[in-house]
């Protein structure tokens, strides 16, 4: 095969949105998973599409993914499952409402409106089955979630539709520059070169990072989910709550998926996590709070994903400080499903135009310069 | 279609299926309870509506799912027939709340 | 029984032969140990009821059902602790048990942890399997032991494997009637077979599995070379399609179809923890990694019995003892030499029980065509999932089972993947024309068993049971 220009380390949600973002420009991608396309975090998350709650630097990103996901089926010729009744963050007392109330006019502020004050009555009407001591919520009517293999499943096709390459199951084991080109050896002997390097290697981007000189202080998690058997639709946002860490939704098919980010224990090294059945109690009693008629519910399994966590929870998006031609897209800590079609277009706006519009500075890997060497 | 073997011993049990009194024998399951007396399927599947009775009678395959005083998604095959135990069969997806 | 203490030396989990003769005899030697069971009476499947079935006439279910009584009355006298009932839905590499029992879930402790979790009937997918009247035949077996049920009207056994036959032999003795029997196994398979004849000459088996045989033949109509079948009827089975060789496709009609295509471990709750597994081909299915003490990849975790590949029921037995003796040996109990010592009678006593096994395993393996079903077949039966769209998947680009469970549920119902996971791996395989072993089994995760929210909400806070969920 022709040579790619672009050599993608990772077949996650957002190394495929990248190689997609790509392809649609003519660009010639090769991707190089380490597994299976969706493996962890990107297959295996809660599937949330939310703009509702997210850090400040996030916002301007959050809200034109939204746009992205209300298009899904032009992007990626798959609905994804996506379906919008919104998300709701759940106030238990008047002082948690004051908090969501003081977020909303923050946001309001910097020109956002997509986040609103709901009273008790508006989120009975949302969430019938919502507990009685529940007094308003924080909503965000445009959001709403997605089935995660699927849609990462669904970038993968059509970016290969367009003719990005994808290789399974092959572990990067050494990046060097070689003239204009970085040299990128495999596990399987292989060797693969491109002038630009990205770098969306989940929670094993650091150490892409580390070989190009810019360490970062990473950490590999393991959210945990749980899901009921089948039961009759009920519910049709997704809700979570102000106070405690909750994830809550129903799928079409009657199945009732929580979580929230309670945290098992991540064997990255293994592909291999296991769960904290002290935290999934204290999931399981929060839905117990605040969802009464999901006491007799059956959970028939429990999961988690490994997933990148940075210690200031936002992501690392852009060129890389040390390296030219290589650009970086990691460490969503737990919330990156929503910003897939997004960073990827980001990507693609910064190696096919050298910037792009939406404003990435926060997310800067240079950031951690001083953390990494303090470490 | 099943018959108890004409020697078969063992204390009888006194309960009801879908508000109707039945009789089992002590050691039954419920799932063999039921197929005792003559009950042909015990839930409809949540996907298609399909009907399903046990296939395998020792946990596996949750076939036999049925509510149990009141207690939905049991494992008829897994719980012992007890007197006056109220068994009822399970159509499409199970109410979480009555 | 009394209420089980805060910890362990020993869980043993599964009160069939295996559990109950390796906690009989870790007990007898002091360990503190406890059998934790899903059944409320002990002898595993193989020998369910045993100490209180209805069928009170011994020759119904043979004298090597009996048997398990003789592992049920040193257990009560052991010392060990029993809690029937149980159902295990975790057990963490730190040793820590999730169970449920009447309703209440906890965590429990152990030092060591042997899994005795026994076989299942390998899943048999025909169209049309999933209708009322259609059973495992294993199934059937149950309720004669547990119930002393027999099927009525008209009966047809259909598959391949020793437990068929023994159960037309038991359905014979009580005075049942069986139609007819549709004899799956491939004709090959006796060519295959002859090879490994001279051992299983020298088993136990032959003589008893002759006779067996031979009564069933000549009391029951035997079709054989049985290359298709379906099941058909409305809202339960009326019939049953078969076709002998390359015939034309008959009509039986049945109001109970008894399917069995052998057994394969038991291996959720292995998985789950972490345990390594590999694909054996001799008997077709997924099997975890264990050496010759019964010993698995995770620390302190063992599995014994046919939850370790299939070797029977006097080889469980065996194994049991010798899985317990290493623990023995890995708490300190027993050193090395006595350990190896003391092992040596169960060692023989396993390799005598073993022999044979390869001819049982070739001559009974079941044809492609029944582990490879055709499209329309409905492989996972929560979900309803056909074997077509597990192909489509694969076209797609979907290259083990645990992306077509992502991609279509198959496997993501209450049974999790019980009944599926063999087939999706062979269709999956099939499709892609290469081997299980490449193809790979579900990651199977805790709660195994389906547990109730409130169950989970109700978990004890007890200080020293969260500090052993959390320890790691």
């Amino acid at each position: 095969m022709s040579s790619p220009d672009v050599i993608v380390i990772g077949g996650g949600l957002h190394g495929c949105s990248a190689a997609l973002h790509l392809s649609l420009r003519g660009v010639k991608v090769l991707v190089l998973e380490k597994d299976h396309i969706g493996r962890h975090a990107s297959g295996v998350n809660a599937g949330g599409v939310r703009q509702l709650g997210r850090h400040v630097a996030e916002v301007p990103l959050t809200v034109a993914s939204m746009a992205l996901w209300h298009g899904i089926r032009d992007l990626v010729d798959d609905d994804c499952g996506f379906e919008s009744h919104g998300q709701v963050k759940v106030a238990e007392t008047e002082a948690e409402l004051a908090i969501c109330q003081a977020r909303a006019d923050q946001l309001r502020a910097l020109g956002f409106t997509h986040e609103e004050v709901v009273d008790q009555a508006e989120l009975r009407r949302l969430v019938p089955a919502i507990a009685e001591h529940c007094v308003g919520a924080l909503v965000s009517r445009r959001d709403g979630a997605a089935i995660p293999y699927r849609t990462t499943f669904a970038f993968k096709r059509k970016a290969e539709s367009l003719g990005a390459r994808f290789v399974e199951g092959v572990t990067v084991t050494k990046i060097a520059r070689d003239g204009k080109n970085w040299a990128v050896e495999t596990s399987d002997g292989a060797r693969h070169a491109a002038p630009i390097l990205v770098n969306c290697a989940g929670a094993w981007a650091d150490r892409i990072a580390a070989q190009l000189g810019e360490p970062v202080p990473l950490e590999a998690i393991a959210p945990m989910l749980m899901i009921t058997a089948r039961v009759p639709p009920f519910i049709k946002p997704v809700v979570g709550a102000t106070g405690r860490t909750l994830s809550f939704k129903q799928f079409p098919n009657g199945t009732v998926l929580i979580g929230g980010g309670l945290l098992g224990r991540a064997y990255r090294d293994e592909n291999r996590t296991d769960l904290d059945f002290a935290q999934i109690r204290t999931n399981a009693r929060t839905v117990w709070d605040l969802f009464p008629v999901m006491r007799s519910a059956t959970i028939v399994r429990a999961w988690a994903g490994i997933e990148a966590r940075m210690p200031d929870d936002i992501p690392v998006i852009g060129p890389s400080g040390t390296e030219e031609g290589v650009y970086h897209a990691f460490g969503f800590s737990a919330h990156g499903f929503q910003l897939g079609p997004i960073v990827g277009r980001i990507t693609a706006d910064l190696i096919t135009q050298g910037q792009t519009d939406l404003p990435i500075e926060p997310f800067r890997i240079q950031r951690f310069r001083r953390d990494a060497v303090a470490a | 279609m099943f018959q108890r073997l004409p020697n078969a011993s063992g204390e009888r049990v006194s309960f009801t299926i879908d508000g109707r009194a039945a009789e089992a024998l002590s050691g039954d399951s419920v799932a063999a309870a039921l197929i005792a007396n003559g009950v042909q399927t015990c839930r409809a599947t949540p996907v298609s509506g399909a009907p399903r009775a046990p296939y395998c009678m020792m946990g596996v395959c949750f076939d036999c799912l049925v509510t149990i005083d009141d207690v939905g998604n049991q494992q008829g095959c897994l719980v012992r027939v007890r007197p006056g135990m109220r068994v009822e069969t399970q159509n499409g997806k199970r109410e979480i709340e009555r | 029984m009394s209420d089980l203490k805060p910890r362990y030396d020993l869980a043993v989990i599964g009160a069939g032969p295996a559990g109950l003769a390796a906690a009989t005899l870790a007990a007898q030697r002091g360990l503190s140990t406890v059998l934790l069971d899903e059944q409320r009476a002990p002898g595993g499947q193989i020998y369910r009821a045993v100490t209180q079935t209805p069928v009170k006439n011994p020759s119904v279910l043979g004298s090597d059902y009996w048997h398990g009584a003789d592992l049920v009355g040193p257990f009560r006298d052991s010392g060990a602790d029993y809690a029937p009932g149980s159902t295990v839905w975790s057990v963490s590499r730190s040793l820590d048990i999730g169970l449920s029992r009447d309703g209440a879930a906890r965590v429990l402790p152990a030092r060591h942890i042997i899994l005795a979790t026994g076989a299942i009937e390998r899943p048999f997918p025909i169209p049309g399997w999933t209708l009322p009247g259609v059973m495992g035949a294993g199934a059937a077996q149950i309720l004669l032991k547990t119930s002393g049920l027999v099927a009525s009207g008209n009966v047809v056994l259909a598959g391949t494997g020793p437990l068929l036959w023994l159960l037309a032999w038991q359905y014979l003795r009580a005075g049942a009637r069986i139609d007819v029997i549709l004899d799956t196994t491939p004709r090959e398979n006796w060519r295959q077979a002859m090879p490994h004849m001279g051992a299983f000459a020298r088993s136990g088996y032959v003589a008893k599995g002759l006779k067996l045989l031979l009564e069933v033949r000549r009391k029951v109509k035997v079709i054989g070379n049985v290359t298709s079948l379906k099941a058909e009827g409305d809202g339960r089975v009326q019939s049953v399609l078969y076709r002998q060789g390359d015939g034309a496709e008959q009509r039986l009609p049945a109001d109970t179809l008894l399917l069995h295509h052998g057994v394969i471990p038991n291996i959720n709750l292995a998985n789950a923890t972490g345990c390594a597994q590999n694909w054996d081909e001799a008997q077709r299915c997924w099997v975890p990694t264990v050496d010759a003490w019964g010993a698995t990849s995770v620390e302190g975790v063992s599995i014994a019995g046919d939850g370790a590949g299939i070797g029977g029921a006097l080889a469980a037995e065996h194994r049991g003892r010798l899985a317990a003796l290493d623990a023995l040996h890995r708490l300190g109990v027993l050193d090395r030499a006595t350990r190896d010592r003391d092992a040596a009678p169960h060692r023989e006593a396993l390799d005598k029980a073993q022999r044979g096994r390869e001819f049982l395993d070739t001559l009974y393996s079941p044809a492609k065509d029944f582990r490879v079903p055709q499209d329309e077949t409905i492989v996972c039966r929560c979900e309803e999932v056909t074997a077509k769209q597990v192909r489509d998947a694969v076209k797609l680009g979907v290259s083990g089972p645990n992306q077509t469970k992502s991609f279509l549920r198959c496997g993501m119902g209450p049974c999790q993947g019980r009944l599926c996971g063999p087939t999706v791996v062979e269709v999956i395989a099939d499709a892609r024309g290469v081997s299980p072993a490449e193809v790979g089994y579900y990651r199977l995760r805790p709660p195994v068993k389906p547990i109730t929210l409130a169950e989970l909400a109700s978990l004890p806070k007890a200080e020293d049971e969260i500090a052993a969920v959390m320890h790691h």
